[in-house]
């Protein structure tokens, strides 16, 4: 018997999960995917935001800015990359000078510190690569870029590490009420459980209708995104925004915290919940966009696109609450941007939806709250890098040539406690198969290495999700 | 660790380029590698035509590979393979890391660079779509198949005409596969010719020119993707779309002189052939560090790589004994009408030999057409050609008494038809 399961494993599950790892209970992560933040988590813009969009006293609002300020001490605590690069508003006539304003006015109320209206010339001054055509910006000194999936792994390792159980590839399928509170039937197995915590993300609405007869629906809301090479990485050095719309914050251009340069998204209302395609239309829309916020954009250095889907409901907002017709489960749902900044924030919140719900729950005394990332080898000094070979000889074999990523930080991935089964999974871990060849070189080294570790056939690895097989047999075998 | 000469490169080039250098008097060579062998690419093309302007003879890929494995053997030359480089620099210094050696810095006197190129991807050509497993480029699926011994796919569409993709058609089909179609975006083919017989016409499979591949349908692995026609400007005509049921799509579309290393070494890169400058030694703009094979520029047939690869060995022995001559008559190269680049892009008159090839690549094809050799606009020499195509290199070879009458200039070849 748990007394938490939480449902998805994204950001917010993850988060909620190694916040309540720190507490004496026995917690659950179910996750229907074969990975931790594979679905929206995964495909985003991987902002910080600083906390200004949001209407105040919404949860936005009141969650996005306290949320953003606890990153500092939470990616230094889990080893993750996070830099707090700052963001800008970019301002193209008067009408939106005013928006600037009023996002200001909006930012002090929702407690953004460091917020300034700057000029056309301060702002082409800091970043000369930003167009001329603009009249002046919002600056946002808190605004930051981070790794999502990065972030999302560290939290379920050190989650995992404090004692919660994780269940991937369990997809649930049902939720019956009980005396004890729920169980929860999946495609594989069964857990009981006294609370529930809801972060189906996109399914979100399936699971809530499961036990309440307050219907939800999660619209998912397609982005766009295009993202290039490492050489192009510094062409802008802040998060750059365009004044947000009707349909979100708009099409940025940014660096990644990885080097890499990304633009996108757009945004697109949709009914299916699988349409992670990109489109012709959307791709041009996006980078048609971006060429008004930079003098120019090298598009011609675009390594890969994709797209995200955000879980959108009717109430414009986080939806954070116990169900009213079901005691002890809380929706955690409705987490479209700013999502990912608000996560910290979220899981505190969380916390005290479930404390007063259970009132007694206590703190752990033994709660770990380090997380020790996968050595970066290529950034390991002459003698560190020398003594890491001496140590295990993997270290001394680069399989991605692109992004220099070692046999030794693989191997390393695939045996962590929430580790890596696919290509894609082993790519989010450590960033094989991330650079400007797209795992052209080393994919089939990865799966060399993916099938000797786990003790499968090179046949059963797969890219990314169940079904995404990547070799169809041995050679000769289909031959009359 | 110190070296008169370190050859980034196991490949077609690096090899000729170490033999060559040895052979003209070089003593301490090391040559890194860092697959688990030597021989580049060449050990994954099992397909014979290899060698012909060389050896006179078609071999295949490894075979073409041994004879110079051999003869670098034979003369003794030191190779790493399993080792990276990591980093050169103007100092001709070459920081490497393997297994046994960890990380480590080598002094060389001169460096020669031969690290080939890579496949162009999904995401550089940005075709829209899902991202399922499925999607391979040519050389990625030539791996899997002739070195991993493992099929990709059994219902195959190959995106570009690429050599390599061509080749792969035929690759599957021979296991088992059914390739339906090629599918390329220009009004001709990226292959050479001989490749779209064999390869293509042989075996029944349709080639379709100006098309391209506009969506890819398949959550988890490929199910289809969608071909359409192309107007002049490569934009897709609506109503041409034709679905095809698949598996597996391969991308041909082009390759990458893989360059990064040079980049950060600062050595001066030609926009056009995305490779290094060079001068008739193969040498770049830095002092003593040359570069040879597809690193400079793609070439199509291993033959001429062996041959540029040679020029470089001969031109790094030349530096590191001090016989190179740096000042006198420089004549640089430029592109005329119809042609998109020229390797090497500057000669040093003093230095040539008694000829020189020049590598070059036209921007479309011309039937009946000569290629003009002008210097300073003067007309010094003429080549009939009945076919000149993209998908082919062309070599002009022209003699030092042919420019020995002229100061610093520049050479510049231009196509004229007929």
């Amino acid at each position: 018997m748990f007394d938490v399961a939480i449902i998805g494993a994204g950001v917010i599950g993850c988060s909620i999960a190694r916040e309540l790892s720190k507490y004496n209970l026995n917690v659950a992560l179910i996750e229907k995917e074969n990975d931790v933040g594979n679905v929206t988590t995964k495909a985003n813009s991987a902002i910080i935001h600083a906390g200004y969009d949001a209407k105040p006293g919404t949860l936005k609002g009141k969650l996005n800015a306290k949320g953003n300020l606890m990153f500092d001490e939470l990616c230094r605590e889990l080893e993750v990359p996070f830099k707090r690069v700052g963001s800008l508003v970019l301002a193209f006539d008067d009408d939106e000078m005013k928006t600037l304003g009023k996002l200001y006015e909006q930012g002090i109320q929702n407690g953004v510190p460091e917020l300034y209206i700057l000029s056309k010339e301060k702002v082409l001054e800091m970043d000369p690569n930003i167009s001329d055509n603009i009249k002046g910006a919002l600056y946002a000194k808190t605004g930051g870029i981070i790794g999502p999936w990065e972030f999302t792994i560290a939290l379920a390792e050190n989650a995992v590490e404090n004692g919660v159980n994780i269940f991937l590839s369990n997809e649930v399928v049902d939720i019956e009420k009980k005396d004890f509170g729920y169980r929860i039937i999946t495609n594989k197995d069964t857990y009981d459980t006294k609370y529930v915590v809801n972060c189906a993300g996109l399914y979100a609405d399936k699971i809530n209708n499961m036990v309440s007869n307050n219907k939800m629906e999660i619209i998912p809301r397609r982005g766009q995104y295009y993202l290039l090479d490492k050489t192009v990485g510094n062409l802008v050095k802040y998060v750059i925004f365009q004044c947000p719309s009707k349909l979100g914050k708009g099409v940025l251009v940014t660096p990644t915290v990885h080097g890499n340069l990304l633009i996108g998204p757009d945004a697109e209302d949709l009914i299916d919940k699988t349409a992670l395609n990109t489109t012709s239309e959307g791709l041009n829309f996006i980078v048609e966009v971006a060429r008004r916020s930079v003098k120019t954009l090298p598009l011609n250095m675009a390594i890969t696109n994709f797209a995200g889907l955000r879980a959108r409901t009717e109430r414009d907002d986080f939806i954070i609450e116990e169900a009213v017709d079901a005691k002890g489960f809380i929706n955690v749902a409705g987490i479209e941007s700013p999502g990912l900044s608000s996560a910290p924030a979220i899981s505190l919140y969380v916390i005290d939806i479930l404390k007063n719900i259970a009132k007694k729950i206590e703190k752990k005394e033994n709660f770990n709250p380090y997380r020790r990332a996968i050595p970066k080898f290529i950034e390991l000094s002459e003698d560190e890098k020398n003594e890491l070979v001496k140590k295990d000889k993997r270290f001394g074999k680069i399989i991605c040539r692109c992004e220099s990523i070692t046999e030794g930080e693989i191997v390393s991935a695939i045996h962590r406690n929430v580790g890596a089964r696919t290509v894609d999974a082993v790519k989010r871990r450590v960033r094989a198969g991330m650079g400007r060849c797209q795992g052209g070189f080393c994919s089939p080294r990865v799966i060399e290495i993916l099938a000797r570790e786990l003790g499968v056939e090179m046949t059963e690895i797969e890219k990314d999700h169940e079904g995404s097989y990547i070799l169809t047999g041995p050679t000769k075998s289909e031959v009359q | 660790m110190k070296y008169d000469l370190v050859v980034v490169g196991g490949g077609p080039a690096g090899l000729a380029a170490a033999i060559e250098a040895r052979k003209n008097g070089v003593e301490r060579i090391v040559l890194i590698e860092r697959d688990r062998e030597l021989g580049g690419i060449l050990q994954q093309c099992i397909h014979n035509g290899f060698g012909l302007h060389v050896f006179g003879e078609q071999l295949t890929g490894p075979e073409y590979a041994e004879r110079f494995i051999n003869e670098l053997n034979n003369l003794k030359i030191e190779y790493l393979t399993n080792t990276m480089v990591l980093e050169i620099n103007d100092k001709k210094e070459v920081y490497i890391l393997n297994q046994e050696l960890g990380f480590r810095r080598i002094e060389a006197k001169a460096i020669i660079l031969s690290m080939g190129c890579r496949e162009r991807t999904r995401g550089a050509i940005g075709i829209p779509g899902f991202r399922p497993a499925g999607i391979f480029t040519a050389g990625t699926a030539q791996r899997f198949i002739n070195i991993e011994g493992y099929m990709v796919g059994k219902k195959v569409v190959i995106l570009g005409s690429g050599d390599i993709g061509l080749i792969m058609a035929r690759r599957l089909t021979l296991e088992g596969a059914k390739v339906l179609a090629v599918v390329e975006l220009m009004p001709y083919s990226t292959g050479l010719t001989r490749n779209i017989v064999q390869c293509l016409h042989d075996y029944n499979i349709p080639l379709f020119f100006e098309h391209t591949v506009i969506d890819i349908k398949g959550k988890n692995r490929v199910e289809g993707v969608t071909i359409a026609k192309v107007d002049n400007n490569r934009v897709p005509i609506r109503g041409t779309e034709v679905f095809y049921e698949c598996d597996t799509l391969l991308l041909s579309v082009g390759l990458i002189p893989e360059n990064e290393l040079s980049r950060n070494a600062g050595i001066e890169i030609d926009a056009r052939t995305s490779g290094p400058f060079v001068n008739e030694s193969m040498e770049t703009s830095i002092e003593g560090i040359f570069a040879c094979g597809n690193v400079v520029h793609v070439h199509d047939l291993v033959d001429f790589v062996t041959q540029e690869a040679q020029r470089a060995g001969r031109g790094a022995a030349r530096y590191i004994k001090g016989e190179a001559i740096d000042n006198g008559v420089v004549i640089r190269t430029v592109n005329g009408n119809g042609i998109r680049y020229i390797v090497p892009q500057k000669l040093r008159l003093e230095n040539l030999n008694d000829e020189i090839n020049l590598f070059m690549r036209v921007d479309n094809i011309y039937n009946n057409c000569r290629l003009d050799v002008k210097l300073d606009g003067k007309i010094i020499k003429s080549f009939k050609k009945r076919k000149v195509t993209p998908g082919e290199m062309e070599t002009v070879k022209l003699k030092k008494s042919d420019l020995s009458t002229y100061n610093d200039c520049s050479l510049s070849i231009e196509v004229v038809k007929e």
